[in-house]
Parts: C-alpha cells; structure tokens; sequence
C-alpha cells in the first residue's frame, strides 16, 4: 500500500500513478475520472476528493462533473447488473411496470445498488430484442416477454 | 476607442457603442425585455432565455442580455414569436415549481412571481409534477428549498466566481439537474462558509436565511425575559429599504423608535461594542508590533470570512484576532457587566441582534460563544427580518417617531459605525491607535485611502515613528487572492482588514435583496454621512466604553476581557 496524494495511506496507490501521469495538464478531468473508476468500477468520495485536491478544484466541480456523466458511477456496482430496456416496442408493451417491479423487489431507483450488493440496476435505451419485448437482461442472460409477475422468481434465481 | 453602432429596436433608432448587449440598450431608451437569471457583472450566461427578442435576419431568437449589438441590427422586442417564447419558457419554468405563494417566505418579493405577473401570466398550461426535493436546514443560517429553485445559477455563480468558496455547483444533467454540494451533502458538511450571498441574490424561495422571528415573538410574549436588541451598524443605512425607503437612507432614529414599540426592554447599539472592539484589537495589535504575536494581525469581525480562513487557510489562523465579533462581545457584556449593574438574573436576559448577516447566525451559535456562562445571543436577525418584525407588529414605519438608543450602551462613536463598511475596521483601528501611539490629537480623522468599494485596498503610513503597511479586504474572493499573496510571500503588511461580503457589511448576506453596486454605494455614502453626524468619531473616547473598563473590565486585554472578549479557532476540514 502506497501513500496517497490525498495525505492517507489508500487501499490502492493506483490512484497516486494516475494522477502523476496527468500532472500539470489542463483539460484532463474527464480522462482522470474514468481512469480512476476502473480501479473499483465506480468512484468512491475519499476518490473524487482526492482528484479534486491534486488539481486544485473544488469537491463541488468534480462531483458536478462526475454527476453530469451517465458513464460515472458513484456508487459500487452490485454482483449481478441488471438492465431493463426502455426502448419503443418495451415501452409500448410495458417496459415500465417491469422497471417499476425491480425498483421495488430490490427497494433501489434506476442507476441504484441493492443494499446487500447483489445488484445494481441500469435502464438502457434499447436492447436490440425488441421481437421479445418486454425485456431485460441480467448480467449477459436475456429475459424476455415479461411480466411483472414473472419478476421476483427471475430474480431468485441469482 | 470603443465604435458606436447604429441601431433600432422596435423601429426607435438609436446609436450606442459596440460592446452594449441588447438588453442595455433597450433599457437605455426605456424599454424593458424581461430576465430572469441575469445579474449583472455576476451571472451573464444567458441560460433561463426569458430575454429572448427576435432580430432580423437572425434564424433563432436571440438571447438579449448575453448578445451584443452590432452595426445595421434590427431588434424586435416584443413581436408575437418573441412574447410567444418568452411565455412558453416562462410556462415550463412554472410547471414544476411549487405554488405556495401565499405562505413563501418571498411572497412579496419573489422575481419569479413578479415575472409572471409583468408577463401577464395567469395560468400555467402544463400539468407536470411540482418539484418536490429535500430540504437542507443542516445549519444555523441559510436553508435551501430545492423545490423553489429555478436553475438559474445565480448563486452558484457567486459562490463559485465572487466569493470563490464553491461549496455548491450544478449537479446531475437533464431533467435530473439540481445546485447541490459535493456528494449531496448538506451545507453543514460543505466548504459554505454561511455568508449568504447566494441568499441575497436568489430570485425565489429557493434560499432563505433560517428565521428566528418566531423565537424573537416567544420571548417578547414572555414576561419573565429581560429581552435586549442590539442593531449593527450597517442596518441603519439598509433597513428603510425593506420599509419603502430609498437606499442610502439613514433610518437609525426611527428604527430605534420601532423597535420600543415592538417591545424590547431595551435598545442598544452594537456600535457600542465596535468601539470596544477596537480598544481591544488596537492593544492587540500594538502587543504583536511589539514582538508578542504573529504578523500581520488579520481582523475578527467578520464571521463568513472566519469561517473561510478556519477551512481554506488554518495555517493563518494564529494571524487572526483573538477578539470576538462585536456582536459576540455585546452577548457576553450584556450577560455580565449589564446584569450585575442592572442586577437582573443573565438566566432570564434574551439577547436578540439585527444583523446585515447571515453567518452571525452560525457564529452566534458557536459552541466557544458562551464564556458569560450563557449563550452570549441568543437570536441573530438579518436585516430583512428586521424588516419583516415591524411589519407583523403593526408599526406604521411612516409615522414612526424617532427615538434614542437606551443607555448604558446606546452611545456609539463614529468610528463604530464604519464597521459596517469595507475599510471601516481599519479607520476605526488607525484613528484610536494613531492617538494612543503618539499622545496627541490627529489633525484629520478621515483615511480615505482604505474606504470606497474597491476589493483590495492598500496604504502606507507612519505610527510612532514606525512604518506600517495595511490593507483593506472585502469579498472572499478577493481574500483569497491576499491569503495566496501573504502565503507566497509575495505580499507584506501589518494588518489586514477582511469582510466576507464584497463591500463589507452593507453588502452583507443578510442585507435587503439585491445588494448591487450602486445600492452599495448609497449605503456606503450613508454609512459615511453617519459617521460625520456623530459628536465623537474615535473609539477611545466612547465614555461608556471608558466606564464599562472602570467598573469592570479594568483594562484592555485584562484577565476579564481575555475570558469574555476573546475566543480560538480551530481549523476546519472542507
């Protein structure tokens, strides 16, 4: 375990080699964000405040910025994720019950993570099965023509 | 040498130089387009569009306080694709905002209301969902009212460019876009040092100071509380603002007049203790000129810029001034020296004070603010509940008669009331430490190199044969400039004047809304006129200032003001 710019002992000194590598250049925000959130697939507070003090920005901006992109994640993904399709033919044939279904099976909002990490949930504009609408994928298994019925025993399974 | 350009609006012609926007120029012939997010020098982004005017030869309509004249334009305020945008925005803005007028604490000042009204706006055309986010009441002084917010980044634009705190900043995008803190927190566990000034420049309900009017009636109603008030220095030259008067008006007979009629038990001036606090923080100063203590010394009053050097600069906090805030010093004077003279239980004593502020309330609830035994205040109002208390007491504000501050603290000396200014601080200090210093009388008590708006003022003189160096800072911005400066070295003084608010106080948090520079500059002026108007204008020959150190304090930075008077800090994390 490295010693981080931030002052702490990090659980990772990755952080630290990134940072080295950017230092001094302007307009490397965006990089620097999704080069730290590979360390843990997501960007821990203690991690944003660290990019914010080695470039000398407010926490404020960074987590404006990390908040702005879809692509950030600010909290951990769970196990498994989940992705229900709100794309035309779902939505028409009722991608949102479905949706709603897994927010409250899993008590979590769309972009969440279940408070046992087991999974996180991501809506996504299409998944290009529309013939099983509607639909949604966990992890890289696609459910198909599904009630919201259908939910809780899909879910049981992971 | 700026070009003139020829233009017209609304087929009225007219020659203006090149970098007017539009909307001056409109304003300059009397015709006004309306906006909504614009405040000018501050936030000019152009981003609630309510300005929109529709220019020939143009493909969109045109955003008129961003967009800038040019030769030949032909400038449409008000035709049909112009009003018909102008009112559509204005319809989505108040689809989703809160319809509580009636009870918003800006029912009767709220831009947005005012908007829609000027518009002729009578019912909203979208049915969406009001805006229903969490409130943040963490702390003592401002509470943020998501739901009322209406995106225009005013607030964050001051924060983030003037004041150069950024604690809040535009999060999330879209639909989901909110002005938040770092990690969703509240402003209590943000880098916000409470100043307030995004309070002053918010347009609706959105951000509001924490009201303690409630608190203030309670104690009024109660017959067992001795209940005082003390009014800062520069609310007499703001108050008449909330109560139908022109700026720059002084309004200190009448408010003192109000507030017996309202019922304190008695009415004070805190420029009372501004000139104790010069007595105190003079000597202070001369101890460090003499070896004991950190130069430069940097003052105390202000307690935003408190808060910004305890979390941006720790390092320098063994360069600030032990001595509470007059504010502060009056709580514990008054819980101490006042009961035991007066012989009246502190226990039952209310300690109320006006305050052109919003971090008074947070500082006053300091948990190191209680030395009397007490809390030292217990109820801070800004200048606009000042305001609002005479107005639910029934006062007739225009048939007020003027009135006296009570006695023993009712006198205050010039030198009190520049506190209230940028600059004011340091005059004060130089007109009692130069006489101290030297034994013999100024010839002229005016430094009028440290006064006016400007962000950083500096001056040379000469105390005692010493040469001294002091500077002049209001704007948190503008101290951080300095604090990089004195950090780097680059920068040497003595002693440094710092207030939070660019202006000082008369441009504080608390102060009626819209504090702009020429509001300022008529307050100042006032601020100035009062100063002229006052028998003695120097600190040290405030007599009940001379008495409150024979009867008790003894001396200044004696044992007894040490324990009351002064305080510590303690760094702060962001």
């Amino acid at each position: 375990m490295g010693k981080c710019c931030c002052g702490n002992t990090c659980q990772d000194s990755r952080l630290t080699e990134i940072l080295e590598e950017y230092k001094g250049k302007e307009g490397v925000l965006i990089p620097v964000l999704q080069r730290a959130q590979e360390i843990k697939g997501y960007l821990p507070e203690k991690t944003i405040r660290a990019i914010a003090d080695f470039f000398n920005k407010p926490y404020s901006e960074v987590y404006g910025v990390a908040t702005f992109y879809a692509q950030f994640r600010l909290q951990p993904s769970g196990e498994n994720t989940i992705r229900v399709c709100a794309g035309t033919a779902c939505h028409v044939r009722g991608g949102k019950a479905i949706l709603d279904k897994v927010c409250s099976e899993l008590n979590i909002a769309p972009g969440g993570t279940s408070a046992d990490g087991k999974f996180s949930l991501e809506p996504v504009a299409c998944l290009g099965a529309c013939g099983l609408a509607p639909v949604m994928m966990i992890n890289d298994t696609t459910y198909g023509r599904l009630t919201p019925e259908k939910i809780p025993e899909i879910l049981a399974k992971y | 040498m700026t070009k003139n350009v020829n233009i017209t609006i609304n087929g009225q012609q007219l020659t203006v130089p090149e970098d007017t926007t539009i909307l001056d120029a409109a304003r300059q012939i009397g015709i006004d387009i309306p906006t909504l997010c614009h405040l000018k020098d501050t936030n000019e982004i152009g981003v609630c569009r309510v300005c929109v005017v529709e220019v020939k030869g143009a493909r969109n309509l045109i955003p008129s306080c961003i967009t800038k004249v040019t030769e030949g334009m032909e400038i449409l305020t008000n035709s049909p694709k112009a009003r018909e945008a102008r009112e559509m925005v204005m319809n989505l803005i108040l689809a989703t905002h809160p319809k509580d007028c009636l009870t918003c604490d800006r029912n009767s000042d709220c831009e947005l209301r005012t908007l829609a009204e000027k518009m002729g706006i009578r019912k909203v055309d979208f049915g969406a969902p009001v805006k229903d986010l969490p409130l943040d009441d963490s702390n003592p002084s401002i509470i943020r009212d998501q739901s009322k917010c209406i995106l225009c980044r005013r607030c964050v634009s001051v924060c983030n460019e003037v004041q150069k705190v950024s604690a809040i900043s535009m999060i999330n995008r879209g639909i989901s876009t909110t002005v938040g803190t770092a990690f969703d927190k509240g402003l209590e566990d943000s880098p916000c040092v409470f100043c307030g000034q995004c309070v002053n420049v918010c347009p609706t309900g959105a951000l509001t100071e924490r009201f303690q009017l409630r608190e203030v009636w309670e104690a009024l109603h109660d017959p067992e509380k001795h209940v005082v008030i003390q009014t800062a220095p520069a609310i007499r030259v703001s108050l008449g603002e909330e109560l139908g008067e022109e700026p720059g008006t002084i309004v200190t007979g009448k408010m003192v007049g109000a507030l017996r009629k309202v019922g304190f038990d008695k009415v004070f001036d805190t420029d009372f203790t501004a000139d104790l606090t010069i007595m105190e923080e003079g000597h202070e100063f001369l101890e460090r000129l003499n070896g004991n203590g950190k130069l430069p010394l940097l003052t105390s009053c202000s307690p935003g810029w408190i808060n910004y050097v305890e979390t941006f600069y720790p390092e320098f906090l063994d360069n600030v001034s032990s001595c509470k805030s007059p504010q502060q010093m009056f709580g514990a004077v008054i819980k101490t020296y006042y009961a035991k003279k007066f012989n009246i239980d502190p226990a039952t004593i209310f300690t109320v004070s006006a305050m052109p502020c919003t971090a008074k309330k947070y500082e006053a609830n300091r948990p190191e603010m209680n030395s009397s035994g007490y809390q030292d205040v217990d109820a801070v109002l800004t200048t606009r509940e000042l305001g609002m208390l005479i107005k639910e007491a029934g006062i007739d504000w225009a048939n007020v008669e003027e009135s006296q501050f009570d006695e023993p603290f009712g006198e205050g000396t010039g030198a009190g009331v520049i506190f209230g200014s940028s600059g004011g601080v340091m005059e004060a200090a130089l007109r009692t430490l130069s006489e101290v210093v030297t034994g013999k009388e100024l010839e002229s008590l005016d430094f009028k190199d440290v006064r006016g708006l400007d962000g950083i003022k500096e001056a040379e003189l000469t105390l005692g044969g010493q040469k001294l160096k002091v500077a002049v800072v209001n704007g948190l911005g503008n101290a951080k400039k300095v604090m990089e400066g004195l950090k780097a070295k680059e920068l040497d003084y003595h002693f440094v004047e710092i207030m939070a608010c660019p202006g000082g106080c008369i441009g504080g948090g608390g102060q009626p809304r819209l504090s702009t520079p020429e509001v300022k500059q008529k307050r100042m002026e006032a601020i100035y006129r009062a100063d002229l108007g006052l028998p003695r204008r120097k600190s040290h020959e405030n007599p009940a200032v001379q008495e409150l150190y024979k009867e008790f304090l003894e001396k200044p930075l004696g044992e007894k003001s040490h324990h009351l008077l002064h305080t510590g800090y303690t760094p702060k994390e962001k």
